[in-house]
């Protein structure tokens, strides 16, 4: 009979399957996926070329990776912090647009309003906004002990309504030809730009500040190894007394927060209005980013550029590959469930049967 | 029809998608598995469905599709938490991503189409009834989902299957050490709870609105997860709960059609603020939580 090998738990973590976990991911998700596209009759090796090289072989393609970056990174450091608590912030799609909304409020309101004071309030209103937005989800699980995953995923969609209203409504440019757009902001409500001929802006900076503190809080401060503990051990953490409500408000706070700073940059950057596509996709692409990542503050950096990189080649692709742009959700997707089944591997070992201790089924 | 005609004669529909996908949900966390991966995979069978729908194949034959290709993206699943040992919320998460994913590359050439739903099936007698008559003139899948929620009901009250599903979900080691095959049955269970996600999305394009657009689940995966925990578990109350909402997605829409001024962001908002409210209401009982709950529910095991 076929027996099928089984999982034998190491004495100690793998460092060396930590580290190849992610990159044995991503060469079977492009494996599979290129298939994917072989079997949709698109040519691999035109995919392949716009989605994966295209975007380096010029400055003006890699820049745009470098502004796609800032986003993921920025969204997926703070939620990386809730996960390794075991705080299941997946809203943070939501955040992102209330921290737009929050953003837009001063442009919109004070379309006339001059001053280099513009755009840091809105940076600040934004991230007010967001963690505003996650203070809901935090609530209900510390006060009312509802499940994070879904309130948060549900404040997510009622986000999309609100954006929605405001368009449609109050908000809307009235000399926008009833598109649901706001007015195009001001000057002075733009994030200055940081690499001249390009869109990237001061805002990626800001993303890689939140990497280093994120880095210092995590692995340099006695909290962020309580938030470890708590995460790992939540018995022996609540013993030692670490408040697990504390946990959990830190975490979607600084979540929200950092999802709307994301969401006020977007548009006080390369958008520059409030609109309804606003996020492609980031709230949920950070989740994949913070994981692949490996949850760690410098492993995030690296992820978030290759999302972003698949995020810029996925239109490359959709240009000259004539690829659907559902492709890149594909893309991501299988790129999660290959980095999960990947790093089984750095805790376990593949036993195939041969040796006898514990074989008996 | 009045307001509270419409809404008893559209409940019932407008529930079984809900229905369908929280009662496979249950019956997978009554083993101890949490498959957040929900919406995606009712995505998944809503464009597989539509597709068979729309090119002739039928509804008998779009339903088993969207119940096998349902199936199959959950033994994935299954695979990755129980083989793999994955964290179940995050591969819950990465087979929702990849499901809708699929869905939306699959149906890419397929969008905003419309195929023809399926015939009401008036119950003799009790369809002419005055007000309620409404409530029993429904199509065959309503009739199928609510024998569905007796046959689970009487399985977990008075089948072996049903006490040891229940067994291997409270303590899987004892459940091993009694000598039932814990992975095998939660294999089956999330096999089980894929497919019925499979039709409910199916149930969603093909004949509630039969329709397909990318995002048409619009949240329903996830309210039907919320709804298990309303239900704390327990058939009947997800049967209540389905209905609740049902009722809720149809009350602004009546108002509507009464001439009550609803902005429409809300009425579109609205299953999602009850969601909230209603899982507050629920979760703050943590005794109930406690007795009802599934003790290993998200746990990875080894032996």
């Amino acid at each position: 009979m076929l027996r099928l090998p089984r999982f034998i738990r190491r004495d100690r973590a793998s460092t060396r399957m930590a580290v190849l976990a992610p990159l044995v991911a991503v060469a079977a998700a492009v494996a599979v996926n290129l298939i994917l596209y072989l079997v949709m009759g698109k040519s691999p090796a035109a995919v392949f070329h716009a989605m994966l090289l295209e975007p380096f072989l010029s400055w003006a393609s890699f820049s745009e990776v470098l502004l796609k970056t800032g986003p993921l990174l920025l969204i997926a450091e703070g939620l990386a912090i809730g996960f390794r608590a075991k705080v299941f912030n997946i809203g943070a799609e939501g955040q992102f647009i209330l921290g737009a909304i929050f953003a837009s409020a001063i442009p919109v309101w004070f379309p006339q309003a001059t001053g280099g004071w513009i755009w840091p309030a809105m940076l600040i209103l934004g991230a007010i906004g967001g963690a505003l937005w996650a203070a809901i989800p935090a609530f209900w699980r510390v006060r009312l002990n509802a499940n994070e995953i879904l309130v948060t995923l549900m404040m997510s969609l009622i986000a999309a309504q609100v954006l929605n209203y405001l368009l449609l409504g109050p908000w809307k440019d009235p000399k926008g030809f009833n598109f649901p757009q706001s007015v195009m902001f001001q000057y002075d409500a733009m994030v200055p730009i940081l690499i001249p001929g390009t869109r990237v802006n001061v805002s990626l900076l800001l993303a890689l500040l939140s990497a280093i503190l994120a880095w210092a809080f995590m692995q340099k401060s006695f909290r962020g190894y309580q938030f470890l503990v708590g995460g790992l051990a939540p018995r022996a953490a609540a013993y030692a007394g670490f408040s697990e409500a504390r946990a959990i408000w830190l975490s979607l706070l600084i979540g929200g927060f950092a999802a709307g700073l994301a969401g006020a940059a977007e548009v006080a950057g390369p958008i520059g209005q409030l609109q309804r596509s606003i996020s492609t996709g980031y709230g949920y692409a950070a989740i994949i980013v913070a994981y692949l990542g490996g949850l760690h503050p410098i492993g995030i950096v690296a992820s978030s550029l290759l999302m972003a990189l698949l995020y810029i080649g996925g239109d490359n692709a959709m240009v000259s590959a004539d690829l659907p742009i559902a492709a890149v959700r594909v893309f991501q997707g299988s790129l999660l469930v290959f980095y999960l089944a990947a790093t089984t591997f750095v805790r376990y070992r593949l036993d195939w049967g041969h040796g006898t201790k514990g074989a008996a089924r | 029809m009045n307001g509270i005609e419409f809404i008893l004669a559209n409940m019932l529909a407008a529930a079984t998608p809900f229905l369908l996908a929280a009662l496979g949900e249950l019956v997978v966390e009554r083993s101890g598995v949490l498959n957040l991966g929900l919406e995606g995979i009712m995505a998944l069978g809503a464009v597989i469905a539509f597709i068979i729908v729309y090119h002739g194949g039928g509804h008998l034959a779009a339903f088993v599709g969207a119940g096998v290709a349902g199936a199959a993206l959950s033994l994935l699943f299954g695979i990755l938490a129980l083989g793999f040992r994955a964290n179940q919320v995050a591969i819950g998460l990465a087979i929702g991503i990849l499901g809708q994913g699929l869905s939306a590359l699959i149906g890419n050439s397929y969008e905003a189409l419309t195929v023809t739903g399926l015939a009401k099936i008036p119950l003799p007698g009790l369809s002419s009834l005055s007000v309620l008559g409404g409530l029993f003139t429904q199509d065959i899948v309503v009739w199928l989902s609510l024998s569905a929620t007796l046959a689970i009901w009487a399985m977990f009250r008075f089948s072996r299957l049903g006490l040891v599903i229940r067994a291997v979900g409270e303590n899987p080691k004892a459940a091993h050490a009694i000598g039932y095959p814990v992975i095998a049955l939660r294999h089956g269970a999330i096999l089980f709870g894929g497919a019925m996600a499979g039709l409910a999305g199916a149930y969603a394009a093909t004949v509630y609105t039969p329709l397909w657009a990318d995002g048409m689940i619009a949240g329903r995966g996830w309210i039907a997860l919320a709804l298990v925990v309303f239900g704390t578990w327990m058939t009947g109350r997800v049967l209540f709960g389905a209905l609740l909402f049902g009722a809720v997605s149809l009350g602004g829409l009546a108002a509507q059609a009464q001439g009550v001024p609803v902005n429409s962001q809300l009425l579109s908002s609205l299953p999602y603020i009850v969601t909230i409210v209603v899982l507050g209401i629920i979760s703050s009982n943590r005794r109930l939580l406690k007795i009802n709950g599934v003790a290993s529910l998200g746990e990875p095991y080894e032996r």
